[in-house]
Order: C-alpha cells, then sequence, then structure tokens
C-alpha cells in the first residue's frame, strides 16, 4: 500500500479529567472509504474534529501527505483541502442551495464590480454548484436558488455532501450522514459516498449503523478508550465481530491488530 | 460479509428514481407563499400601495399631491433611518432598544462639539459618527464575545446613552437660529430642494440611498450573505466557515455608525438640538415597528431592508392619512398595533414551509 495521505500519531486531547484521545494513532489511504467505529463516549467524534480543525489537540502530529500541519480552525482544515460534513450538516436553511454552497468562500465578480463594489458573481456561482450537484446525480434539482428549507432530509446531505466534494480536494470526513434519513435516502447518500470514492477522493466515515459501514468501508478503524483498539477488513470479519471489539466484550487479533 | 442480512436490498435494487426531484405544486395559494417566501417585502409593498391607494381615494388630491406624498417621506426621514440601522440587527437575530440614544447622543455630540469647543461643524459631524460607531462597538462585542443576550445589552445601552446624554448636555438645548448662524452645516441634510412640486430634503435624500445601499450590501455582497447565515443559525454558520464574530461586529459598528447619520439627521429636521428629542425614547419602538410592518423575522436570517422601508413609509401614511381626514389620531395607533400582529402571522405562516 502507498503512503498514507492522513496520518496522526499520539494525538491527545484532555477535557479537564477526561481524557477524550489517550496517544491515538489514525492512518487514510489514497482513495479509500475508511469507516470509523466506536462507542458513545470512545472520543471518536473528538479524534473527526481534531482532524477537521474544530478541535486543537493537546499533543500529537497530524501529517498531511507525509507533512506535519496543524488546524487553528475548520477553516484552516479546509484550506488544504480537508472537507467536513456534520451531523448538523451545517446549513443555514434560509439561504439557497448555492448561498450554502459557497458559505465562506464565495466567488466576487472579476474587474471594478467585484474588486471596489465586493460584487459577488451569482451566475458563476449558481454553474458552479448545477455542475456539482449533477456530477453527482443530483440533477433533478430544478431551482439552485431554493432556500434549502424547502429540502428533503436526504437532498439536504446530498447537498452537503456535493459541498464537500466540490471544495475537498484531498480528504472529505462525513459525521454520520445516514443517521437522520429514511431506508430510501440512506441508501442515496452511501451511492453518493461511493460516487466519490470513485473519482478518487478518500473518505472518513463515521457511522453506528453496521450494514452501512460494512457495506462501504474498505477498512474498518475501531475506536475504544481514546485510541485507536485495531483496524479490521470488514471482508474477514463479521459485524458482531466488530460490535464486539468496540464495545471490549473481544481482544483484537493479532494479525490485524494496528 | 458486506450486508449481512440484506434488509435493505429491495431499496437497492429499485433505486429511487424521484430522489431529489422538487415536485411543482400549482395551487394559488401555494405560489402566493412561494412568492412570499422568496420575496419578503411584497406584504409590506401591497399595504403600502393599497394604504395609498385608499387614502389616495378617500381624500383626493389633498392627500395624493406631490406635496402631500414627499412630506411623508420627511416625516419618516428619522425613523427610517433607524429602521435600516433596526433592520441590520434583527437579520442576525438580535434586537436593539438603543438606537434612538445614540441618534439622540450623536446629535448632541454633534451640536455640543461644535458650540462648546468651537470645533468645525463638519469635524463635529464626524466626530458624532465615531462616537455612535463606537457605542455600537461596544454593543457588539458584549453580544459576541461575552455572549450577553442582545435585548439585555441594549437595554442597559439604552439606559447609559440617554443619561449620558442628559449628564454630557446639562439638558442644554442649541437654538435653530444659532445653529443657523454659526455651524450651518449641522443643520446639511435639512436643506431643501423642489422636483416638480415635491419637495425633498437632504436627509430623505440620504435615507434612501442608504436603504439602497443597504439593499445591496445585503444582497450581492459576501458580507450580507454572512449576516442573513449568522442571524439564521450561528452554529451551521460558523461551521461553514463564517467568521460569526467578525460579522457581529461588523454589523453592530455599522449600526451605531448609522444611528451617528440619524442624529445628523435629526439636526436637519428639527433646526436644534435637544437632548430631551423624543427619539431618545420612542426611537427604538418605532424602529421595530417598521421592521416588523416590514416583514423581517424576529428570529433572524429572514426578510429584506426593503421591506423595513416599506414599513417605516406605512406608519408615515397612517400618521398623515388618519389626521388628513380628521380622526382622533389615536387610530394611528390602533391601526398600526393591528398591522404589527397581522405582520408576525404572516410571517408565522411564511415560516411554516411544509404548508
Amino acid at each position: 500500500m502507498s503512503d498514507p495521505i492522513l496520518k496522526a500519531t499520539g494525538l491527545t486531547k484532555r477535557y479537564g479529567k477526561v481524557t477524550a484521545l489517550d496517544h491515538c494513532d489514525f492512518e487514510l489511504f489514497p482513495g479509500e472509504i475508511l469507516a470509523v467505529i466506536g462507542d458513545n463516549g470512545a472520543g471518536k467524534s473528538t479524534l473527526i474534529k481534531a482532524l477537521s480543525g474544530a478541535v486543537q489537540p493537546d499533543g500529537g502530529t497530524i501529517y498531511l501527505d507525509g507533512n506535519a500541519v496543524a488546524f487553528g480552525s475548520p477553516n484552516d482544515a479546509r484550506g488544504v483541502g480537508i472537507e467536513t460534513v456534520y451531523q448538523t450538516l451545517a446549513m443555514s436553511p434560509a439561504l439557497s442551495i448555492t448561498d450554502n454552497m459557497f458559505m465562506g468562500r464565495e466567488i466576487r465578480k472579476s474587474g471594478v464590480m467585484g474588486q471596489v463594489f465586493r460584487q459577488l458573481d451569482k451566475a458563476a456561482m449558481e454553474d458552479f454548484a448545477r455542475k456539482k450537484l449533477a456530477d453527482l446525480g443530483l440533477m433533478t434539482i430544478q431551482n439552485i436558488n431554493q432556500p434549502v428549507e424547502t429540502l428533503s432530509g436526504g437532498q439536504r446531505q446530498g447537498v452537503a455532501v456535493a459541498r464537500a466534494a466540490a471544495f475537498g480536494s484531498k480528504v472529505i470526513i462525513l459525521d454520520e450522514p445516514t443517521a437522520a434519513l429514511g431506508v430510501k435516502e440512506s441508501r442515496r447518500v452511501l451511492e453518493l459516498i461511493q460516487d466519490v470514492r470513485s473519482r478518487g477522493i478518500p473518505i472518513i466515515l463515521i457511522s453506528h449503523n453496521m450494514p452501512h459501514v460494512f457495506e462501504v468501508a474498505d477498512r474498518i478503524h475501531v475506536h475504544r478508550l481514546g485510541k485507536r483498539l485495531c483496524v479490521v477488513n470488514p471482508k474477514d470479519c463479521t459485524m458482531s465481530d466488530a460490535v464486539a471489539l468496540m464495545t471490549g466484550a473481544m481482544e483484537p487479533p493479532e494479525a490485524v491488530a494496528a | 460479509m458486506s450486508d449481512a442480512d440484506g434488509y435493505e436490498d429491495v431499496v437497492k435494487t429499485r433505486r429511487e428514481e424521484s430522489f431529489a426531484a422538487f415536485a411543482e405544486e400549482k395551487g394559488l395559494l401555494h405560489r402566493v407563499h412561494h412568492a412570499l417566501h422568496t420575496t419578503p417585502a411584497l406584504v409590506p409593498l401591497i399595504v403600502l400601495v393599497s394604504a395609498v391607494a385608499v387614502f389616495g381615494l378617500l381624500l383626493g388630491s389633498k392627500f395624493f399631491s406631490p406635496f402631500a406624498l414627499t412630506l411623508i417621506l420627511q416625516q419618516v426621514q428619522i425613523v427610517g433611518v433607524l429602521a435600516a440601522a433596526q433592520s441590520l440587527i434583527i437579520l442576525t437575530a438580535g434586537i436593539d432598544l438603543s438606537v434612538g440614544a445614540i441618534a439622540v447622543l450623536t446629535s448632541v455630540v454633534m451640536g455640543q462639539f461644535a458650540f462648546r469647543y468651537g470645533i468645525p461643524a463638519p469635524m463635529a459631524v464626524a466626530a458624532g459618527l465615531a462616537i455612535g460607531t463606537a457605542i455600537g462597538a461596544a454593543n457588539g462585542w458584549l453580544v459576541s464575545r461575552m455572549k450577553l443576550p442582545p435585548f439585555i445589552v441594549t437595554l442597559g445601552m439604552w439606559q447609559i446613552v440617554l443619561a449620558a446624554n442628559y449628564l454630557y448636555s446639562a439638558n442644554e438645548t442649541l437654538r435653530s437660529q444659532d445653529i443657523e448662524a454659526q455651524a450651518p452645516f449641522l443643520q446639511f441634510l435639512g436643506n431643501k430642494f423642489q422636483v416638480a412640486g415635491a419637495t425633498f430634503t437632504l436627509g430623505v435624500v440620504l435615507m434612501v440611498a442608504l436603504v439602497l445601499i443597504l439593499a445591496y450590501m445585503l444582497r450581492a455582497t459576501a458580507w450580507g450573505r454572512h449576516v442573513y447565515a449568522v442571524g439564521d443559525d450561528p452554529e451551521a454558520a460558523q461551521l461553514a466557515g463564517v467568521d460569526r464574530h467578525k460579522t457581529l461586529m461588523s454589523v453592530y459598528m455599522l449600526v451605531g455608525f448609522i444611528c451617528g447619520l440619524a442624529g445628523w439627521v435629526m439636526i436637519g429636521r428639527f433646526g436644534s438640538v435637544s437632548p430631551s428629542a423624543t427619539t431618545g425614547v420612542i426611537g427604538n419602538i418605532q424602529s421595530i415597528t417598521a421592521v416588523v410592518i416590514g416583514g423581517i423575522s424576529l428570529f433572524g436570517g429572514r426578510g429584506s431592508i426593503m421591506g423595513a422601508f416599506f414599513g417605516a413609509l406605512i406608519v408615515g401614511v397612517f400618521e398623515l392619512g388618519l389626521r388628513m381626514a380628521g380622526a382622533d389620531p389615536q387610530w394611528t395607533f390602533l391601526l398600526i398595533g393591528t398591522l404589527i400582529i397581522a405582520a408576525v402571522a404572516v410571517d408565522q405562516w411564511i415560516r411554516k414551509v411544509t404548508a
């Protein structure tokens, strides 16, 4: 296997007396879907927040393409091509699909209108948004200026994934993308995830849904007590094994232990 | 070992083609709902046009004349400017009770700086605007950094500013003729010009220009989109990459500056500078009234500044129309009160997107 695109060693994060991350290691390889599973309180949210810049670890180092990086904010991580789809989706319901896709990185017009009057280039942004949605097979969206609140849960998730896929050049992190969705909508989002992977962007998928994890993941990072317990291959392992590992009912097998 | 029991196979094979299709409902009510949802200033515009039409029919050319209609503009210029400021705050899901007090204090600062310290009038005006901006910055810092509720911050600031205004001015009124003789620039915005029987003051021009500029900034710049996003859902905006603190600070400072402009407009309108001008006490409620009638949601993130402008004009039309019709002025308040409740009811209906 090639070198990891995103790697972390010895990540540590404490909240008062609680150690959320305890010298945790992490590796994501190019072109793969890595699922991160773990029981509630295992520290997987903190791990993801550290990787996406939302929290700053107390210790340890994150490497992107082999170079050490430090993120002071989600914008820093975004700046180097790591996009996160939060469980809450981080969208403004009253604003349009286009506005939401470009929130925080709007395109201004060139020339005087853009430089002096700071006018946004709405046409360019709408074209881009339409193209990105079409790339992911969401082209049945008729009106790109429709407020996000008029979309269904699955459509919103689709727009959020499209936003991440549009700007995430290195890594896309998806936090519980199917948790709030119905069966059909979950199915569509899983297809979206595979579409994104097929275009070469590696994905970190946090999920509690074992069938979904086992269906799409190439490797499964089992998180327990603030660190990586092991990485398992979904082909060599059953769902009940995975659940047993993450709850501590089973010791990690030596062969696949990290 | 993927998809162990295959319980989702049924949806896998029958892929949902209409997943992201957007059914267009054709009902009339639905269309109205959609139009209001995308253009929230439509309701106040309709109310404004109807009010002008009704008073025009009832009162004839006495009301429906260039003179009377532009008189309305002159009468609402202070509230109009304050409503523009209030709109910005309410779009961020805040409320500002100190706008009127800041306006009065800045007018007093402009007057006293020119008269007490002999500072040239344009410098005195600039000082007033700077102090307005500084008070806005204090409000913004308390709201954004200290995370205090805007209602409480501005309730306190209202009292502080109003008291500071009386203490600083020693409750002294600067007379119109003195200002005209010694520092006419303070009354600059009171200058009038005629166009075909219509009378405009520079204050009216400033109000209209301000509303148009803010409407442009809110609609067509990234800053405007961020103001809406922060008002809609601050957490989401932050995660999406909007600097919430910077956006709120810019809004509160701009609002302080606009309140300073309102103070300058006040000198133009009244001629004199009075620390006990009623704007200090009721300017906040008047501006909130205009904003609410204008269809801006008090929950933030929805509405347009044009709506607030129309809201201010509606109040002006009712006041002048009812006075010309010889009605008891209390009818104005009664009707305005009804309009406020109706406007909020419409806002709730618009927000119910699944209707």
